[in-house]
This record gives C-alpha cells, sequence and structure tokens, in this order.
C-alpha cells in the first residue's frame, strides 16, 4: 500500500509578472518503508516537494493522499496534527532551538502535541539512549558537535514515530565522516520500517537509497523504480549538473542500477 | 500543547534573550511605580488636608456673613458681599438654640504688638471663652479669655505659643502687660503650639475679648460665628435653625452662609481626589508608553525567531498555539515588570514617608489595583499584534530565515 500518492500535483508561484512552475504533472507514489532519494540541482523543484510532502506548502492543483487520506483539503489545523504524530522532518541547518537542551529539544514535538510530561520524560530518555545521546541530555546545541547536534534532530523528528521522516540535505552542514554516521543511522531507522525521504545534492548519499527521483524544473525526470525514462531523449543528463550548488555533478544516471556510484 | 507548556515555553523564551527582556520589564516596572508613587502623593495630599480639617474641631457649624447660592466651600465664600452685619446678638441668640452646645463670635484684623521693648505685626482674633472648647486648644500658661458680656470684655488678651517666644524668649508671659494697637492689655494666658493649622496660623494669633477687637477695629461685624452642635447628627438641623433665626433676625433675608465642617471637607476630598485621578492619568501616560515597547519587544523577538516559529510549525504547532505562547510572553513581561514596578512604587512612597513624617503617602488601593490592570492589559493588547503575526507566519519561508 502507498504511504504516499501525489497525482497530478502543480505548484506555482508569480514572482512579479513571471509564472514559474516549481512543480508541474507531478505523480508519484511511495510504499511503506521506501528509502527515497529526491535529486536534482537547485531550483528544480525538490524543495518545495518536500515542503509539499510534508504539509508545510499546499499544491495549487493535484492531490496528495498521505496514508489513503487526501491531505490537501485539509484545514491548518488539521495539517498541523497530521505534521505532528505521522511527518518527521530532519533539518540541513538542524534547527533546535538554541536556548533549550538537547532533551528539551526532543521532548518539543511532545509537548506541541501535549502528552503528558511523565510520557514524555520517559520517551525522551529513551530516544536519547537510543542515538548515544544519553550523556549529552543537559547540553545546549551550542555544547554539542554537529553529528551530535543532527542526532539531537533525528531523534526530535522520530519521537512521535512518524510515518515519514523527511530530511533536506541532512548531511550538508556536516564533515564526510559524521555525515555518514547520520546517514547510517537514518538507513537503520529506515531498516526498522520508516519510510524515509531524503533530499540531497550528493550523489554519493542519492545513490545509497533504493530509489531516486530525478526532479528537473519542476518535473520529474526520472524515477529508478520505473523502467520508463520519461523524455529523457529530447533532455540529455548533461544539465543535470549545471546548476549544482556543491559542485559535484552526479555520475551518468544509472537509473536501473540504484547503488551504483555508492562507495 | 498544555497551558502549563505554554508558560513554560514563553518563560523559557523571555528568559533567553535576558537584555531585552528586562529592558522591557524595567520600562513597564517604571510605569506602575510612576502610578504608584504619583498617586500616593496626591493622596497623601489629601489624607493631609483631611486630618488638618478634622483638626478644626468635631461638630463644627460656621457662620459667615454673605450669600453665596451653592452653601458649599468655594474662593468665592470668602469674598461675599455683606448686605447686614453678622453681630454678636446674632451670635448669642445663636446659643440659645436647643441643639448648640457652644457659640463662639470671631472677628479678626491686623495690629501691632508691643511689649518686653519689641514690636511686630500680628493677627488679632476677638473672641470669646467658649472659643477654646470649640476649637479643642490647650493652654500651655494661664486661662483662656474670662467668660464676659460679649459686647464689653476686660482688657485682657491670649497669645500664641510663637509669640510668646518671639516677645517674651521663653519667659513666662502671664500677668504681663502689653500693647495692641491702642490699648493696654494683660496677658491672662499662652496657648500651648498646635503646629500648623489651615489658614490661620493660631501659634502667631492674639485672642482678645469680641468687644475689644471690635472697638479696635472699629466694626460691628463678625467675620465668622463658630458654633458647635450637641451631636454630630444635630449638625443639619443647626444647620436649618441658624438659617431660620438669622433670616428672622435680619429682616426676612437669606444674608448669612452656613458651611458645616463635612461640607469643607467633602469639597477638599473630592478636589484632592480629582487632583489625583489626574496625576495617576498622566502618570498611566508611562503605562501605554511601556505596552508600545512591549510591542515592540515582541515584534523584534518575532522577527529574530522566525526559523523557530518555522520549526514549531513543521513540528506540528497550531497557529492559536504559537499565537499563545507569544501572548504569554508579553503577558508575563508586563506581569513582572507590573509587580517590580509595585515593589519599587511601595518602596518610593516608603522614602517619601521616612522624608516627610507628617505626609501620608500611601497609594490608594484604586490606584494600584488601576495601575496592575492596565499594565497587564497594555501589555496584551500590545502583544496580540505581533503574537498573530507570528501565527500566521508562512512555515516555508520561516524555515529559510536562518
Amino acid at each position: 500500500m502507498s504511504v504516499i500518492q501525489l497525482a497530478g500535483i502543480e505548484r506555482v508561484f508569480h514572482l512579479g509578472d513571471s509564472v514559474v512552475h516549481a512543480l508541474s504533472r507531478l505523480d508519484v507514489a511511495i510504499d511503506a518503508g521506501e528509502y527515497v532519494a529526491i535529486m536534482g540541482p537547485s531550483g528544480s523543484g525538490k524543495s518545495t516537494l518536500l515542503n509539499l510532502l510534508g504539509l508545510l506548502d499546499r499544491p495549487d492543483a493535484g492531490s496528495y493522499r498521505l496514508e489513503g487520506r487526501d491531505v490537501t483539503t485539509l484545514s491548518p489545523d488539521e495539517q498541523a496534527a497530521v505534521r505532528s504524530r505521522r511527518i518527521g522532518f530532519v533539518f540541513q541547518s538542524f534547527h533546535l532551538v538554541p536556548r533549550l537542551t538537547a532533551a528539551e529539544n526532543v521532548a518539543l514535538p511532545m509537548m506541541l502535541a501535549g502528552i503528558p510530561v511523565a510520557e514524555r520524560a520517559q520517551r525522551v530518555a529513551q530516544a536519547l539512549k537510543d542515538f548515544g545521546l544519553d550523556q549529552r541530555a543537559d547540553h545546549r546545541p551550542d555544547q554539542l558537535s554537529g553529528g551530535q547536534r543532527q542526532r539531537v534532530a533525528i531523534a526530535r523528528a522520530t519521537i512521535m514515530q512518524p510515518a515519514v521522516l523527511l530530511a533536506d540535505e541532512p548531511t550538508g552542514n556536516l564533515d564526510r565522516a559524521t555525515g555518514d554516521d547520520v546517514i547510517h543511522l537514518l538507513e537503520a531507522l529506515n531498516e526498522r520500517g520508516m519510510t524515509l525521504i531524503i533530499v540531497t545534492h550528493d550523489p554519493k548519499i542519492g545513490t545509497r537509497a533504493r530509489r531516486q527521483l530525478m526532479m528537473e524544473d519542476g518535473e520529474l525526470r526520472q524515477d529508478s523504480a520505473s523502467t520508463r525514462l520519461r523524455q529523457l531523449d529530447d533532455n540529455p543528463p548533461g544539465p543535470l549538473s549545471g546548476k549544482g550548488g556543491d559542485g559535484e555533478s552526479p555520475a551518468a544516471p544509472a537509473p536501473d542500477k540504484p547503488s551504483a556510484g555508492a562507495a | 500543547m498544555r497551558n502549563a507548556d505554554v508558560l513554560r515555553f514563553a518563560r523559557d523564551a523571555a528568559a533567553g534573550y535576558p537584555l531585552r527582556t528586562s529592558l522591557s520589564v524595567l520600562a513597564m516596572a517604571i510605569g506602575v511605580a510612576a502610578v504608584v508613587v504619583l498617586t500616593a502623593l496626591g493622596d497623601g495630599a489629601r489624607r493631609y488636608v483631611v486630618e488638618q480639617f478634622s483638626s478644626l474641631g468635631s461638630n463644627l457649624v460656621i457662620v459667615l456673613p454673605g450669600r453665596s447660592a451653592t452653601g458649599g466651600f468655594s474662593p468665592a465664600n470668602a469674598m461675599t458681599t455683606t448686605p447686614r452685619d453678622l453681630t454678636v446678638d446674632d451670635a448669642a441668640a445663636l446659643s440659645r438654640l436647643p441643639s448648640v452646645r457652644r457659640v463662639a463670635p470671631l472677628t479678626a484684623g491686623t495690629s501691632e504688638i508691643n511689649a518686653n521693648g519689641r514690636l511686630r505685626e500680628t493677627l488679632v482674633a476677638g473672641t470669646a471663652s467658649t472659643y477654646l472648647d470649640i476649637r479643642g486648644f490647650k493652654m500651655a500658661q494661664g486661662s483662656f479669655l474670662p467668660e464676659a458680656d460679649w459686647n464689653r470684655g476686660a482688657p485682657v488678651a491670649v497669645i500664641g505659643a510663637k509669640i510668646q517666644e518671639e516677645i517674651f524668649a521663653g519667659k513666662p508671659a502671664v500677668g504681663e502687660l502689653i500693647r495692641l494697637g491702642d490699648r493696654r492689655l494683660r496677658i491672662v494666658g499662652v496657648l500651648k503650639s498646635t503646629g500648623q493649622g489651615l489658614g490661620m496660623n493660631t501659634d502667631e494669633l492674639v485672642f482678645v475679648p469680641v468687644g475689644i477687637a471690635q472697638g479696635m477695629f472699629n466694626t460691628n461685624t463678625l467675620f465668622r460665628v463658630l458654633i458647635e452642635a450637641k451631636s454630630r447628627d444635630q449638625i443639619e438641623a443647626v444647620k436649618r435653625e441658624v438659617a431660620a433665626i438669622l433670616k428672622a433676625r435680619h429682616g426676612g433675608e437669606e444674608d448669612i452662609t452656613v458651611i458645616t465642617q463635612d461640607a469643607v471637607l467633602a469639597t477638599f476630598d473630592k478636589l484632592l481626589r480629582a487632583l489625583t485621578a489626574a496625576v495617576a492619568g498622566i502618570a498611566a501616560i508611562s503605562l501605554a508608553v511601556a505596552g508600545i515597547l512591549v510591542m515592540n519587544v515582541m515584534l523584534v523577538a518575532v522577527t529574530q525567531r522566525t526559523s523557530e516559529i518555522g520549526l514549531l510549525k513543521a513540528l506540528g504547532a497550531r497557529g492559536d498555539t504559537i499565537r499563545d505562547a507569544f501572548m504569554a510572553e508579553a503577558a508575563m513581561l508586563s506581569l513582572v515588570g507590573a509587580l517590580t514596578g509595585y515593589g519599587l512604587g511601595l518602596f518610593g512612597a516608603f522614602v517619601l514617608r521616612q522624608m516627610y513624617p507628617v505626609f501620608p503617602a500611601y497609594p490608594p488601593n484604586w490606584a494600584v489595583v488601576a495601575a496592575l490592570v492596565t499594565a497587564l492589559s497594555t501589555g496584551l493588547l500590545f502583544g496580540i499584534m505581533p503574537a498573530r503575526r507570528a501565527a500566521r507566519m508562512d512555515p516555508v519561508q520561516a524555515l529559510m530565515k536562518h
């Protein structure tokens, strides 16, 4: 069963006189427990897609079904409730609240959801232990290393046991070794059944995923899950690397061999 | 989000920016302290005046010549025209009323006192033996004016404490002869010092029998007639009867004014309450300014914490949860500011009382309540706009700011 089902999604931004199609004609289905990387150059619409999947943004057309429920028609408060319980976010810049300790940051989603203090404390303690942070519970973000901060952020994203974990460049602010740790952590969560969607520039990370979605100009250019390559013939792969922020161009697309480029 | 969590979150947020928080708390505190201290001053002035009036004597009814339309106390009463004199015989007639305990005529003028080789200008009050009890004065030496026919009067005088000190330099004055204007009088008593009184300072007065004073100043009319009613309940009856008798004696014309100490007190009381309220109103402006400062601080807080607001939304916070959190923060700034200001204000009033012990500078309860309520409500009112701005923020835009 598909945990995420997008049909005919359109997202249009009006910048002055010009109209930008951030997403157009997007049809994607993602099954529960999948490990998906959304890849593509800057401005390709992958962040817009992630925001949309996280219910932070609404499509201008099309429907989005999360766990079988149409969530595009929900009120903002209902969407907030869905975000609270079914979606976890991991950000590039961690987004920890600087004045709160690691434990308090992890407890934040439960506090917002109104979970009683005693249950919060117990679940936070367990989560910190699981993520190897039990010695850092009372440290504030500025007293933590980058890798520890991202682990706190992941603990926070998963504390409500969401259906989908959305990670936006989770290793973008980390060095390679710590980044690898974080990726392994996310993959471990995926192995335990959590649907994992990572947005990344980095082909090394992208190709670790079992499925890659290649975005360009707001369209899905390539989905490694489908054998059909849409419109690839009139757009050669070269431009994909054109505006890639991190410089490293993705290896020539190897759509049918998912982990070919991984180290 | 639970209410306790909203409060804790807001508290931590305020504590996270100590300088900004303490500045806005200080602004609010100064506003509240200003209200508390200024109303303590105003109300202290009122209490002071009331106390001074009470020292005039109890159950006092005052008759003055001339008609004033209101019958209350106003500056115009002091300058009424006098169609017909208020005479010693009028006063004597009033003393026969059943509800009246004592009557003292009073006439006044200035003259020179000359004794012991010294000379000074002084206020002379012509009155009768009853005056002492009506005003509740005490004698330091000797006795007050003797009981006598009001129209004649013996050549005696009673002097105030300051006159005694200045003329006789502390030596016993009773029995000494003085020259007062063109009269030679013998001092029979010295009044105990009463301190500062309203209008007339009795320490600097020379009392002589009313007949003598009228002769000295060549007048038949009385400046005032002081009447002491038998009890507080009979003040109104005295007022009515005095008016009726004097109307009859003055050929049917109402040409006198009867005022009671209560009426005078009530007027001063009203006046000074209005003054206190006005001062409180001026001080309240600083509360409004403090409210605007709280708004400013909250707007800065919303801008500074934009990415945090985006994060909270991503983590499932609803718009009204975020609004509540920011409102709670604004309310806390106001509350802490108001309480600090209350403490500062009480301390200020305490310092005032230490510096001027006669001045009862206590802030009135209504002013304290009004200041605290105004502080809280302006804080909340001015907190609404920033809080709503935070609640409406687009999460995608908010998360991008870092």
